[in-house]
């Protein structure tokens, strides 16, 4: 009983997955192993790190921290859903490129996921002080960029999100 | 760093999620957001032989003003709390202590009821239910039970909750009246659990003196520490820094810190006594202001 097998069916960028996983399964590695959508990164496993940031039902959210079962009925968003369909990057994963926002690249995708979701939630980011970015950003760690640049990225691609916003409401 | 096998139930409703509990005798937990659950399934600190999960369970996430109280279903998430007017309006203490909780992907996800039911010393929800005197309201077999917040933490990292409970809601009674508060704590990085942290609830009578006074401390014993003597002594007084200078005395007079890799027993004595001035000149700094 305890190996037993569960159906999910969810979205994941905007396409409908169904498979059996065994309940233990993280959400992480359903993403990454079963999907084989490799984008979603996985550090510290235990939330601390936010490498593996998704969007589950448009909030952002540590994909380590679900199970794959949790998440039946579900729409996610990982990093692949941020770039448009024929994988023109996103002006926020523009940016990111613009202002060497990335080194090693390995923390970039929940970056990408925490900003998309921060910057989405405020309109007048481009007009909030550091300290409100940073903090938006303090659940995601980064250990080669020393942040000033992703900040600096997040500012950048702000106006888009700001544009996107006024469009959509029209 | 992978959760060891369990029986997972998706109950709909709460009589449904009781059922699902008593049926594996104490060897199921329920999971409500999961944030502190998960990863200790994952290191292998805990290993149920079957989750429940809440999540499903619609009746068990709301938030409501009562006719005397705000009601907030034990499966709010920490983010629609944050986001709320009616909080802001009537239990503002949890718009000063929120933004210390972990981080918005954690709050996104986390409970309201998860992190009180889990009661982690240094934990910020546990102390500002306590310092707003939230009253509990339990389901079991049986039908309903009420407890207060001094009788639901019950001590580290427990509470008064049954092996075959459910934390329903939490009433939060309405304060009347003009109301200041404090909160503030000292923790290694922002987000972190508390070192130490405090807060403040104070209101003036008719005639300036104080005829509220509460103040709570947590990170520093084994749960949120209602300090009852220190409030006694400021009823009745006029706002002063030397009155509370002495209640923060008196407050840390009754805590028995712990030692450990962060920090020392006295350095979070020393701590606490600190914020719990701070957010008592905080909370009278509202009283003046507003």
């Amino acid at each position: 009983m305890a190996d037993g097998k569960v159906a999910v069916a969810l979205t994941v960028n905007g396409e409908r997955r169904e498979a059996l996983v065994e309940p233990r399964l993280l959400l992480s590695d359903f993403i990454r192993h079963v999907l084989r959508l490799t984008g979603t990164h996985v550090g510290c496993e235990h939330g601390v790190c936010g490498a593996c940031t998704v969007l589950v039902d448009g909030a952002a959210c540590r994909s380590c921290l679900l199970f794959a079962v949790q998440a039946n009925g579900a729409e996610i968003v990982t990093v692949e859903g941020l770039a448009g369909p024929d994988g023109a990057l996103a002006p926020l994963q523009q940016a990111f490129r613009d202002c060497h926002a990335l080194q090693c690249g390995y923390c970039t995708p929940g970056f990408l996921i925490s900003a998309h979701a921060f910057l989405r939630d405020t309109p007048d980011a481009a007009e909030r002080s550091d300290a409100e970015i940073r903090s938006a950003l303090s659940g995601n760690l980064c250990r080669c960029t020393g942040y000033q640049a992703i900040v600096k990225a997040v500012r950048q691609a702000a106006p888009a999100y700001r544009e996107a916003g006024l469009e959509e409401r029209r | 760093m992978k959760p060891a096998a369990f029986v997972y139930r998706a109950p709909a409703s709460l009589p449904e999620a009781l059922a699902q509990l008593r049926e594996f005798g104490g060897d199921a937990r329920v999971i409500a957001g999961g944030q502190t659950l998960v990863p200790a399934m994952s290191m292998r600190l805990a290993r149920p032989a079957a989750l429940i999960d809440l999540n499903g369970v619609a009746e068990l996430a709301f938030l409501r003003a009562g006719a005397d109280a705000i009601e907030i279903g034990a499966m709010t998430r920490q983010r629609t709390l944050e986001r709320s007017a009616e909080i802001g309006r009537h239990a503002r203490l949890f718009h000063l202590a929120l933004p210390h909780v972990a981080h918005f992907q954690i709050r996104n996800r986390g409970t309201f009821g998860g992190s009180l039911c889990h009661n982690d010393p240094a934990a910020e929800l546990p102390a500002v239910a306590a310092a707003l005197s939230a009253e509990f309201v339990i389901a079991g077999a049986s039908g309903d039970r009420t407890v207060g917040a001094d009788g639901f933490f019950a001590g580290l990292l427990s509470t008064a909750l049954e092996p075959d409970e459910i934390l329903r809601a939490i009433r939060i009674p309405y304060l009347p009246g003009s109301c200041g508060f404090g909160f503030a704590e000292v923790a290694r990085r922002h987000g972190d659990f508390a070192l130490a942290g405090a807060a403040a609830v104070l209101r003036l009578g008719g005639d300036g003196t104080l005829d509220l006074a509460r103040l709570v401390l947590f990170g520093v014993d084994d749960g949120p520490v209602r300090a009852h003597a220190a409030e006694a002594a400021m009823l009745g007084e006029r706002p002063s820094d030397d009155l509370w200078s002495a209640a923060a005395a008196a407050a840390v007079a009754g805590i028995s810190p712990v030692a450990d890799l962060h920090a020392s027993a006295l350095y979070r004595r020393e701590v606490a006594e600190t914020l719990a001035r701070r957010v008592l000149r905080q909370a009278a700094a509202e009283l003046r202001d507003g």
